[in-house]
């Protein structure tokens, strides 16, 4: 926190004395942070250190599990969305979030994507035939499906599969997109396309990524956050903070020398 | 390495395997007596008139079983529409919604025991409640008695095909901001169908053989009737009777009902397997 990002940069998120708790296991510990608009920012650290759990606290997807509870503020442009009066199918319409695992829903490709526009548009046929073709196109899917957008997005390889599954997210149009290790189930090549592709979302999306690869953490990042044990160690420019982190416990992950 | 101590398993190994094959001979053996005496009996039973006459009245010749296959095809029918819907409901009520809600655990204990009621207590409740009301025996009662037996199986089967949903298909639905109804009709439901159908299936050719809950709901017409309001003629009590009968037309009638029975429950649960088989190659 010690470089907080230049003023001229605006705040999406703003993550203010953060607490969350499984039960009477505390997963996250006064975590403070400000998740800059149309940036990359990456949440590095070993396994169990929080991160996908500060994830999950953003679209408060931990909502759906009774015992699960976050204490503190998240002000997603000025509002706290950790507020009781949140409506969350709103809110998670504006913070899409895409998983680990590829998770195509049971049906067809098309329908995939037009699911989630359907929940808050009224898309005649034309204009939602324009949006899928849109968002199949911006994650680079488009040439793939478009003479199959009627068989099922099971058929699909798995790099695709995850895609489409991006491309279900950004057809939505969220302000902000959380990825929660978007490529540890795929191979180098469709890593290398996610990768590429989350390049391209942060001109127009707020982009918040967890991944277990600080190479990639490296590569398609702004901004990195280093967490350890629940707690944020370090967080600051992903250029700064890879070539001369500031906290012993950083370097180490880092170098490899932990983790 | 201890000779002994390896010959001693392959000799346990072999009386382990001895035994069970043993098991299975016996069950294989007492399931084909059952299906060999049914299937003599009945093909010499079966014939076209079967299909297009009513009952017999005592005495006389000839006579079919047209007014107990319609009866029990509207009688199992209509138990379908009821108990689908209602089953598939409270089904994704306990999966999606309840969870480990007080409800949902009631639910839940209550239908275990529905599940293994005897059908003959359920078929006694309507008597009860609605036959000795009305003071007349209907279709609609047997209905009632046999969706009491289907509920407890579409619903159990659609739970469970619903927990079998991997947690990441919901969450995933759910981070795209769609309300819980929709996530467990359009994804989960969805994901979940050929399980779903499997259970219907099964539900069907549970109730389609059982007499006890018809003995005194729907009864028996010895006429054609499509009329749900009065007594509805059905293979099962037919058989009963007629097995029983000192006429050997009236025997060999309910031989070849139980046949049709047979061959219709066996075809449901091929049904439903290849159902099943489909859901897990998908």
């Amino acid at each position: 926190m010690s470089d907080s990002p230049q003023p001229a940069l605006k705040t999406a998120i703003q993550i203010r004395n953060l607490n969350f708790y499984y039960g009477k296991f505390q997963g996250l510990r006064n975590i403070n942070l400000d998740i800059v608009e149309h940036k990359v920012t990456a949440f590095i650290g070993p396994s169990g250190c929080g991160k996908s759990t500060l994830l999950r606290t953003l679209n408060r997807m931990y909502s759906l599990y009774p015992g699960q509870r976050a204490e503190g503020e998240i002000n997603f442009y000025g509002q706290n969305i950790l507020d009781s009066s949140q409506d969350l199918n709103l809110l998670r319409a504006r913070i899409g979030m895409v998983f680990q695992k590829p998770t195509p829903f049971p049906m067809s490709i098309y329908d995939n994507i037009a699911f989630g526009v359907r929940l808050y548009e009224n898309l005649g046929k034309g204009a939602m035939d324009e949006r899928v073709e849109w968002a199949l196109t911006k994650t680079a899917l488009w040439n793939e499906a478009k003479d199959k957008l009627n068989q099922s997005g099971l058929a699909l390889s798995g790099g695709q599969q995850q895609r489409l599954c991006i491309a279900r997210s950004v057809a939505v149009k969220p302000s902000v997109i959380l990825l929660d290790e978007p490529t540890s189930a795929l191979d180098p090549i469709s890593t290398a396309k996610i990768e590429e592709l989350v390049h391209e979302l942060k001109s127009e999306y707020t982009v918040a990524i967890v991944t277990h690869n600080m190479q990639q953490a490296a590569r398609v990042s702004d901004f990195t956050s280093y967490m350890y044990l629940g707690e944020m160690v370090e967080y600051g420019e992903t250029s700064r903070l890879f070539i001369k982190p500031q906290k012993q416990a950083t370097e180490d992950y880092i170098t490899g020398r932990f983790g | 390495m201890n000779q002994n101590l390896y010959r001693k398993r392959i000799l346990i190994n072999r009386i382990g395997i001895s035994l069970s094959m043993l098991a299975m001979a016996l069950g294989l053996f007492v399931l084909l007596w059952i299906l060999s005496v049914l299937f003599i009996n009945g093909f010499k039973a079966l014939d076209f008139n079967m299909f297009f006459h009513s009952t017999p009245a005592p005495g006389t010749e000839g006579g079919g079983l047209a007014n107990a296959i319609v009866g029990s095809l509207m009688l199992v029918g209509f138990a379908t529409l009821v108990s689908t819907p209602i089953g598939i409901l409270a089904g994704i009520y306990l999966a999606e919604y309840g969870d480990t809600s007080k409800t949902a655990e009631i639910t839940r204990f209550m239908t275990d025991i529905m599940l293994s009621a005897p059908s003959i207590v359920l078929g006694l409740f309507v008597y009860a409640i609605l036959v000795a009301q009305v003071k007349h025996f209907s279709g609609w009662a047997g209905t009632i008695a046999l969706s009491l037996i289907a509920i407890p199986v579409v619903l159990r089967t659609t739970e469970n095909m619903l927990r079998l949903v991997p947690g990441s298909l919901r969450e995933a639905a759910f981070a795209l901001g769609a309300p819980r109804w929709k996530v467990a009709t359009m994804v989960t439901l969805r994901a979940a169908k050929a399980g779903v159908v499997t259970g219907v299936l099964l539900a069907l050719a549970r109730i389609s053989g059982e007499t006890a809950p018809l003995l005194f709901t729907a009864l028996n017409n010895q006429f054609f009737s499509l009329d749900m309001n009065g007594p509805m003629s059905n293979l099962p009590v037919v058989i009963f009777q007629f097995a029983l009968s000192p006429y050997d037309n009236w025997v060999r009638l309910a031989w070849g009902g139980a046949l049709l029975i047979t061959l219709t429950v066996l075809v449901l649960n091929i049904l439903a397997r290849v159902f099943f088989r489909e859901k897990i190659s998908s």
